[in-house]
């Protein structure tokens, strides 16, 4: 059940987006057409997906104060926690190299119609907050830790889903001239996300 | 700006850099910091950037130093890859500016705990996401890998105040109206429990807006004040 309200949690309640605005730099750059908006947003749930669990398995056997205990008592007290935001980048970073390398190899469409976006996920803020919000939530098993990347990720692609559906119908507005383009987007996104905030009194 | 432009004609400062036979603050130099205030704004015209800006921008206090962290990262961080930038193999480059990034912001991260452990506690996650913050890696990737130390740094700074002007400017708005202070101060008097106790204007009845506090307002403010900077220049724009 845990895990349940921990999925529907990260998905609705603590979107990326809309409550933490994660990923925001992408999000408004892609979401002109939802053809690249969902390309991009299943990279990310992927890329998410992975890179929770690995750095939450880095965290808590290499880095956090304590963490290397396994090696030995007299390594009990290294404190590596210092050099988390290295690792963590430098896992997504690879990740999302690795992620690029196989779908080159076995679907090169798919790697055609990503394009740039696929090497731009390891500048995506959602990924490396998706780890650093995991660091900072204490999960007591790399389960959980995979859950919640998985619900951050599809908590993210629904987001881009949205307002690119919402874009490509507002060509046909009257939109104000200055505000056409980015202006009119943010303040969509914000309505979307006052919409988003009924979900925050509900408790699972 | 037009008084600025007289007095450097006037008095040219006969600095060079490297081979490059251009004072110190040519007009184009001057144009690398001032470009990205207005025409060139890195969050209202080049989108890079958004995520951290509206985070924290609820106060001014975080959102000040969170403009300083960003100056830092960047001016030292265009200064480093631009002197390496013909020794970074192509393919790995992405990597390497990561690198860069991640160590510089770590340096900011542990003198915040340091020195200001308060605004480390309220920027919280989102010092770290100044690694990923786009106008950092944009800025590397678009200008400090093609040109010269100095050009660099000024490039990084001019980015880096357009950036914190913007940041200012929303959490400005988001702290006066949401909670009628500014850096902690009561601007607009004090409320007290009841019409009697308060002063100011609360003594007129007024009230704070508490939706302004709220993470959604943030859009909207950046969403108004872009409206406002394109109506005043008109070239910014879109077609659709």
């Amino acid at each position: 059940m845990d895990y349940v309200n921990l999925f529907v949690r990260s998905i609705f309640i603590e979107n990326m987006i809309f409550a933490y605005f994660l990923g925001m730099c992408s999000y408004l750059a892609v979401s002109k057409t939802v053809k690249t908006a969902v390309g991009l947003g299943a990279a990310v749930i992927f890329v998410l997906f992975v890179t929770v669990p690995l750095n939450y398995l880095l965290d808590n056997y290499l880095l956090r104060p304590g963490a290397l205990a396994w090696l030995g008592e007299e390594y009990a007290n290294i404190d590596l926690s210092f050099l988390s935001l290295i690792m963590f980048i430098a896992v997504v970073a690879s990740m999302v190299q690795l992620v690029e390398m196989i779908v080159e190899k076995f679907a090169p469409a798919l790697y055609g119609a990503l394009g740039i976006f696929l090497p731009l996920i390891a500048v995506n803020c959602a990924i490396l907050g998706g780890s650093l919000f995991m660091q900072q939530k204490d999960f007591s098993a790399v389960s959980e830790a995979a859950v919640y990347g998985l619900g951050s990720g599809i908590g993210w692609f629904l987001a881009i889903l949205a307002i690119a559906a919402i874009r490509e119908k507002i060509t046909y507005s009257n939109v104000p001239a200055p505000l056409r383009g980015l202006g009119i987007t943010f303040i969509i996104t914000g309505l979307m996300a006052l919409g988003f905030m009924s979900f925050m009194g509900i408790k699972l | 700006m037009g008084k600025d432009k007289n007095k450097t004609s006037k008095s040219p400062v006969v600095l060079f850099v490297g081979e490059e036979k251009e004072p110190l603050f040519s007009k184009k130099n001057r144009e690398l910091l001032s470009d990205p205030l207005n025409d060139n704004n890195p969050i209202t015209v080049q989108v890079l950037g958004i995520c951290s800006a509206l985070a924290i921008t609820v106060q001014l206090k975080p959102s000040i130093v969170m403009a300083i962290a960003v100056m830092f990262v960047m001016a030292f961080g265009n200064i480093i890859i631009s002197l390496i930038r013909n020794l970074i193999p192509n393919r790995i480059r992405i990597i390497v500016q990561l690198v860069v990034v991640a160590a510089l912001v770590i340096l900011v991260d542990q003198i915040l705990k340091a020195f200001a452990y308060d605004v480390s506690k309220q920027l919280a996650v989102f010092v770290g996401l100044i690694i990923t913050n786009c106008i950092v890696m944009g800025r590397l990737e678009a200008f400090a890998l093609g040109n010269g130390v100095w050009k660099s740094f000024l490039d990084g700074i001019g980015n880096a105040a357009g950036y914190g002007l913007i940041l200012i400017a929303v959490a400005f708005f988001r702290e006066l109206l949401g909670s009628g202070k500014l850096l902690g101060y009561e601007i607009l008097g004090h409320k007290g429990v009841t019409m009697a106790e308060s002063t100011g204007l609360y003594a007129l009845g007024y009230e704070n807006n508490g939706l302004m506090l709220l993470s959604p307002m943030a859009l909207i403010t950046v969403g108004v004040i872009i409206w406002v900077q394109r109506s005043r220049n008109r070239k910014l724009i879109e077609k659709n």
